[in-house]
């Protein structure tokens, strides 16, 4: 208790540096020949071999906005809301084209702005985290990927992370690589998908067409590997399920060489349409200050020039081991949050195939019959594997008394599992800080003295999925 | 059988058989939006009725009669039920100055002169801008008399965005008027006779590109569908509307599509003439049916293809941009053709 207390402190001064001395409030000295966020980012920083990596690409070249700059263009929308007239109050959603599910948001209009919203959610609660009190730490996985349902790996990764920390258990390399390279693929797969649904609801569907046909070609890899599409519950207490299926890396190598240039292609598209410029650049700004105050991570707080990833802060799985970039952008408008995902579509390409590359041998499940489900081939042979089997389905994993929270890169931001457990074999207590869920609270700071137009692409910029909010 | 009275028995049968034609011609442009669509989307699109799908209008014509006939409780009935047709009307009407063929000369039918255009009007132009003005009355009253508020959006749009493109477009069309010193769309396809260099469109680039920009405002396609707006006001002035009802919104907006491809057609590319003397042969009919055919796809393949202005937007670029444009090539054409005079 008392470490994990001492933990969070620690992470939440780590957090309020960053925040003052984000080098977007002051000019950039010539002296120095890195970002000064580079060094920053990684100060008080435990695994100080990563922070020389913090470097955005190509940082420094571009125009930094500071945060009085930010600040101004977002008090011009402001002022539209100070200047409100005569109100109408309108409902949006929860059936409505462009709410991404079943968010409800109360719209108070000045003509076409908005002078406030009363976000509501809860139209698809399902009490994921009620039941996971009812089953044994197995049985809670299939429940993980109906939360973010575009990215379920990343959320049984999550949840699998935070079990195998309270247990104290170690996952062998290839099931850290395979969990890392499916991970990536999830991010794609999501950002592929974003992208899509971001660009359809500023008007043009052909793109959302364009966009679910690349998905497939990760659908495809997800169906090979794991053998399901959207819900893959791929992730075993102790590593996966399945080890990688013959062939997979020659496929996803394919994958991954032409997804880039699928990627250069859509931002040659939509990158200098002059329309998505119009209305995509200086809308929807949210500085860092207010992603910390309203707990906004992911691609929303990376465009608003903070390096933050868990993937590098605080490595999980394989991702020490694997070279790649943190995407920062620093005008926290909605034009950078699809830069943002553009780069982060290239930089999961680079992890996957050094995934692939390195991938080490040797099993990809932990042995240790306290706490992980034995191999199905094996449970028939080995008599010992059978009990194990018996132990685990009936009765449950082992777990020591405690409690713990772990925080995992998802797609769509961080994403918190909190687990506590009672020494029995289901947990006391399972949470999920789930990015959307905080994501859509933000809804309302976010559109205030935008227009109509404008929130439908604000709120799919910053990437709400309704069963990641209402679990 | 004297000369007035066979006039008058051709007048009756071209008002007949032209909306005919159109609705029947309407039905295959909705078949092939939803075709070009599907293959530029990696789709099929409509397969299922008739060879390639291509009776699916017809099933859906069918299908929208066979629904109930849905008005909201708090609806402005009357005007509810007038607005489709003050849509509707109007599109069929514009037809009438649309020269398809020569008018004039000697008899060619019969003994007697047949004019290939239902009306010979001098103010042609001029009907054409008025019945594209009455149209948005239409999209208005529709959005206020829902009782909803999303139509009310969709109306108050349809109305700010008619004002912002409707100068423009005003001013780009005087540019042809001078040059054919005439309203009459006769008059203006007889002035680009020759080959295809002879036509407005190379004189009138700029008029034509701002006029093309007005008329997709017009037909409230993307990037100017802000009245209907799917992702942001549900179906915007339409959200209220179920059945034939809204079969008639979506047909007037055919109509107007392939009405407003004819006018643009007859502006800047020679209406029914032949792009090379030569190929004068071949009927003046069937020359305006391929350009009206070519320009149908155009506007198909931008709506499939661009983004959505916003409110703000649209009204900035029609007032900052379009206008003083439109008044420059107003100002220039006028100049040159007085001096060329």
């Amino acid at each position: 208790m008392r470490d994990w207390l001492s933990n969070a402190t620690e992470k939440i001064e780590r957090l309020e540096r960053q925040l003052n001395m984000r080098p977007t409030h002051e000019p950039e000295s010539a002296h120095q020949p890195e970002p000064a966020h580079d060094g920053e980012v990684s100060a008080g920083e435990h695994s100080g071999e990563h922070g020389s990596k913090h470097a955005g690409p190509a940082g420094g070249e571009k125009s930094r906005p500071t945060m009085e700059q930010l600040k101004e263009r977002k008090a011009r929308s402001r002022q539209r809301v100070e200047n409100a007239g005569e109100i109408m109050t309108l409902s949006m959603g929860p059936q409505h084209p462009s709410m991404h599910g079943v968010y409800r948001a109360e719209l108070d209009l000045d003509g076409e702005v908005i002078v406030a919203a009363r976000p509501e959610i809860g139209n698809l609660h399902r009490g994921v985290e009620k039941l996971a009190e009812q089953l044994t730490y197995h049985q809670v996985i299939p429940l993980t990927d109906r939360l973010d349902y575009l990215s379920g790996f990343a959320m049984n990764h999550g949840y699998c992370e935070a079990v195998e920390k309270l247990m104290g258990l170690e996952v062998p390399a290839r099931g850290r690589y395979i969990r890392t390279l499916a991970s990536e693929m999830c991010r794609v797969a999501n950002h592929i998908l974003w992208l899509g649904v971001h660009i359809m609801d500023l008007g043009t569907q052909t793109f959302f067409c364009i966009c679910f046909r690349d998905r497939e070609y990760v659908l495809d890899l997800f169906e090979m590997l794991t053998g399901a599409r959207l819900t893959h519950s791929f992730a075993r207490i102790g590593g996966v399920a399945k080890d990688l299926p013959d062939d997979f890396g020659r496929r996803c190598r394919e994958v991954i060489d032409f997804l880039p240039k699928r990627v250069a292609e859509y931002e040659r598209i939509i990158k200098n349409n002059r329309i998505y410029y119009k209305r995509a650049k200086g809308v929807g700004i949210f500085t860092s200050e207010d992603c910390f105050a309203w707990r906004v991570t992911g691609p929303t707080l990376r465009s608003a020039g903070v390096a933050r990833d868990l993937r590098k802060d605080e490595p999980y799985a394989a991702y020490a081991e694997v070279d790649f970039d943190v995407a920062v952008e620093y005008n926290a408008d909605v034009y950078d949050r699809f830069l943002i995902r553009m780069k982060e579509i290239r930089e999961s390409c680079k992890i996957i195939r050094q995934c692939l590359d390195n991938m080490p041998d040797g099993p990809f499940v932990a042995k240790d019959a306290a706490h992980t489900l034995p191999l199905k081939r094996d449970v028939m042979r080995d008599s010992a594997a059978m009990i194990q089997d018996f132990e685990q389905v009936f009765r449950g994993p082992r777990v020591p008394k405690g409690e713990v929270y772990v925080a995992t890169e998802a797609p769509k931001g961080e994403m918190g599992v909190y687990v506590r457990s009672d020494g029995g074999p289901r947990p006391q207590r399972v949470h999920f800080a789930t990015p959307s869920f905080y994501h859509a609270q933000a809804v309302p700071p976010l559109i205030e003295g935008e227009m109509i137009s404008d929130v439908v692409a604000i709120f799919a910029s910053i990437d709400v999925v309704l069963g990641d909010t209402d679990r | 059988m004297s000369d007035p009275i066979a006039q008058l028995i051709f007048l009756i049968i071209k008002a007949i058989l032209m909306p005919v034609l159109i609705v029947m011609i309407v039905a295959f442009v909705i078949f092939f939006e939803r075709k070009f669509a599907g293959f530029f989307q990696g789709r099929v699109g409509p397969t299922y009725l008739g060879p390639w799908g291509s009776f699916q209008s017809f099933g859906d014509i069918f299908k929208l009669l066979s629904k109930e006939d849905l008005i909201p409780l708090k609806a402005d009935k009357p005007v509810f039920r007038l607005a489709p047709y003050i849509i509707f009307i109007p599109a069929f009407l514009v037809m009438a100055v649309i020269p398809f063929g020569p008018v004039g000369g000697q008899p060619n039918l019969f003994g007697h002169r047949f004019d290939y255009v239902i009306a010979n009007f001098d103010a042609g132009l001029v009907l054409f801008l008025a019945l594209g003005a009455i149209a948005v009355y239409g999209v208005v009253l529709a959005g206020w008399s829902s009782n909803s508020k999303y139509s009310l959006l969709g109306g108050l749009r349809a109305g700010a965005q008619m004002i912002s493109y409707e100068l423009a477009m005003g001013f780009s069309v005087v540019g042809v008027m001078l040059m054919a010193d005439s309203m009459n769309l006769v008059d203006v396809v007889n002035r680009q006779a020759g080959n295809f260099w002879h036509w407005f469109f190379i004189p009138q680039l700029v008029g034509g590109i701002i006029f093309f920009i007005g008329t997709l405002a017009e037909l409230n396609r993307t990037p100017f569908d802000l009245a209907e707006a799917e992702q942001e006001l549900v179906a915007g002035y339409l959200t209220e509307y179920s059945g034939m009802r809204w079969g008639i919104f979506m047909f007037a907006e055919y109509v107007n599509l392939l009405v407003i491809s004819g006018i643009v057609s007859t502006l800047y590319f020679g209406g029914w003439r032949a792009p090379f003397t030569f190929l004068d042969f071949i009927p003046g009919p069937i020359w305006l049916f391929i350009k009206i055919a070519v320009m149908v796809f155009i506007y198909i393949w931008v709506r499939w293809t661009i983004f959505r202005y916003r409110y703000n937007q649209l009204m900035s670029t029609g007032w900052k941009v379009l206008l003083p444009l439109s008044i420059a090539n107003l100002v220039v054409t006028a100049v040159v053709v007085t001096l060329v005079k």
